[in-house]
């Protein structure tokens, strides 16, 4: 056996019940990777060693007992400081919840500890999630463990540094635009947003509530499964909740992809697109058409709208969603003479740039006078993105893009550009809207050595078929994720 | 040509307390975001009913039943300041 840390969850599970392994030395394991790589690659915010031991310990003693709750049981994961932890501090990236330390789990979060995973810290984030590169965390940035001057994408980019880098065997992170699927692909790993509400947002700091979704960061296709069926099913906390069965996500995953329709998204997968990354997306496509799939274009004309849209709904039910954070019930106030007083400077030193700047948005796209042109025309324009998607799914059974228009880029070369950051979504944006599911698997590198994300999409609970395809794409792909012995060294 | 916005009302009823200085830049930010985003604009939506949800739920109900909720003194041990187990804020009418 290889480094401890490298091991994906499933090979881990069965080390645990062959008494190859124990909990707490894999938790010690992650934890001695994470002492020697965090002070460069800041991934987590907070890591809780001393619940993380006790949750290991746990496991073990569970396992020692014969009570067996699953292949998460005695497996450390990260979670993303967007969803609240029992006694843990909780910022979301946030000046405004420093210090906050929340008295209840996230449902996600408890469905986890259930199922006897080991919670070992916080994953660094884009401030409340927003953003596409970790930078707008105010805590300072998460960086690429396969490239130290580049981001590890965002906003879940902790989520998915902490996966990449062995301090984590796999993670939870957050998607309202993008925020699972692109990191995961500028990490080389894989990443997946479930049908909107398969997954219950209960404990979720909320973004933008119509499209967030939590979802699974992990090595494989099999690992984020793994986690998906462990968090995924109706919870009454959350109104949104899906109330019907949860698809049997396994059911098809070593079907392979003969006879599958699979559709490429013209408007996704040309203009805009990096040269590399779209060779990397063809030559998929190529093995996709070797093994049998019936590879076609298929064009959804809405969705060059979709950004413009996106930036009009997201800000829009952020601005709402921040309102709570006012100085008066949690997190950290600015005094003031009068509540007004009190909460504008409250909100003024709390919120990073980013936040601001959406946040004004949202409070002008909903304003008087403006409400019909901007947030309804965007609303209407959602409607004409979701039937393209019906149309489109009424020929083929999944749907296929790259996952970032590129691979990962430098620190600091898009900070300074808000829009030139927003295009970094264009790909993933669509699926958000949608509330369908999508997933981005690994499939090579580029000449500079960074990792290339291939994405499928599917239909509202085709998360069988999704699957299907990506364990399909995963083992003719072949990638070779990075040694743990590798990172920071 | 990015819109051009009235920032120091919208700031106010964002309720951020930004300097002039401040207000500019995200004025001119907010500009150039809003003209891209205008795009929605282009795109013939009559008769379109408008989404704002991606699934086609109705109301969500369950039962009425008294459950435990968290301890008053756990959410206010949260709080900036409380007193007599109430969030206490500055004055919010003038006296």
């Amino acid at each position: 056996m290889g480094s401890l840390t490298d091991l994906t969850i499933r090979a881990a599970a069965e080390a645990l019940r062959a008494g190859q392994i124990s909990a707490i030395g894999l938790l010690e394991a992650v934890l001695g990777q994470a002492s020697r790589t965090e002070a460069e690659l800041h991934g987590y915010l907070t890591i809780d060693r001393e619940g993380a031991r006790t949750a290991a310990e746990a496991a073990d003693a569970a396992f020692y007992r014969g009570d067996d709750r699953g292949l998460l049981q005695g497996i450390p994961l990260a979670v993303k400081d967007n969803m609240v932890t029992d006694g843990v501090e909780t910022t979301a990236g946030s000046q405004v919840l420093s210090g906050y330390f929340p008295p209840y789990d996230a449902t996600a979060v408890a469905r986890l500890r259930t199922a006897g995973a080991v919670v070992v810290g916080k994953a660094n984030l884009d401030e409340f999630a927003m953003g596409s590169s970790t930078e707008n965390s105010s805590y300072g940035p998460t960086r690429n463990p396969w490239n130290t001057d580049r981001v590890p994408g965002g906003s879940s980019g902790g989520s998915a540094t902490a996966v990449a880098a062995g301090s984590a065997l796999g993670a939870l992170g957050s998607d309202t635009g993008g925020s699972i699927r692109q990191p995961a692909s500028l990490c080389g790993v894989v990443g997946m947003k479930p049908t909107y509400g398969l997954v219950s947002r209960y404990g979720l700091i909320a973004f933008a509530s119509s499209l967030d979704q939590i979802g699974p960061i992990a090595r494989t296709v099999d690992d984020a499964v793994t986690i998906l069926e462990t968090i995924a099913g109706h919870d009454p906390l959350d109104a949104t909740s899906y109330r019907g069965p949860v698809p049997a996500f396994r059911s098809d995953i070593e079907h392979g992809v003969e006879g599958v329709r699979v559709g490429v998204v013209r408007e996704l997968s040309g203009e805009g697109i990096d040269a590399e990354v779209l060779a990397a997306f063809e030559r998929t496509l190529d093995t996709l058409r070797g093994a049998g799939a019936d590879v076609v274009e298929v064009s959804l004309p809405s969705t060059s709208y979709a950004l413009s849209c996106y930036y009009l709904i997201a800000p829009a039910e952020c601005s709402a969603n921040l309102a709570r954070f006012d100085g008066v019930r949690y997190g950290n106030r600015v005094d003031g003479g009068t509540v007004e007083e009190m909460m504008g400077r409250t909100r003024r030193a709390g919120f990073g740039p980013e936040v601001t700047r959406r946040v004004l948005l949202g409070t002008y796209a909903l304003s008087a006078g403006y409400y019909d042109a901007f947030y309804g025309q965007a609303q209407r324009v959602r409607t004409l993105v979701g039937r393209d998607f019906a149309s489109a799914y009424e020929r083929v059974d999944v749907l296929v893009s790259p996952t970032s228009p590129t691979t990962a880029f430098e620190l600091g070369a898009r900070t300074q550009d808000p829009l030139s950051m927003y295009m970094s979504d264009i790909c993933t944006i669509p699926s958000n809207l949608s509330g369908e599911p999508s997933i981005s698997v690994p499939v090579g590198l580029d000449g500079e050595g960074l990792p290339i994300g291939f994405q499928v999409m599917a239909p509202a609970l085709g998360e069988p078929i999704l699957f299907r395809v990506a364990a399909e794409i995963e083992r003719m792909a072949g990638f070779e994720p990075l040694p743990s012995e590798k990172v920071g060294s | 040509m990015p819109i051009d916005i009235d920032i120091a009302y919208v700031a106010r009823l964002a309720r951020i307390d930004l300097s002039g200085e401040e207000l500019a830049r995200f004025g001119s930010q907010l500009g150039v975001i809003l003209e891209h985003a205008a795009r929605v604009q282009d795109l013939p939506t009559e008769n379109v009913p408008p989404t704002a949800h991606p699934l086609s739920m109705t109301n969500s109900f369950r039962p009425d039943e008294v459950r435990p909720s968290l301890d008053r003194s756990v959410v206010l041990e949260q709080a900036p300041s409380s007193e007599d187990g109430y969030f206490r804020v500055p004055p919010a009418l003038e006296t």
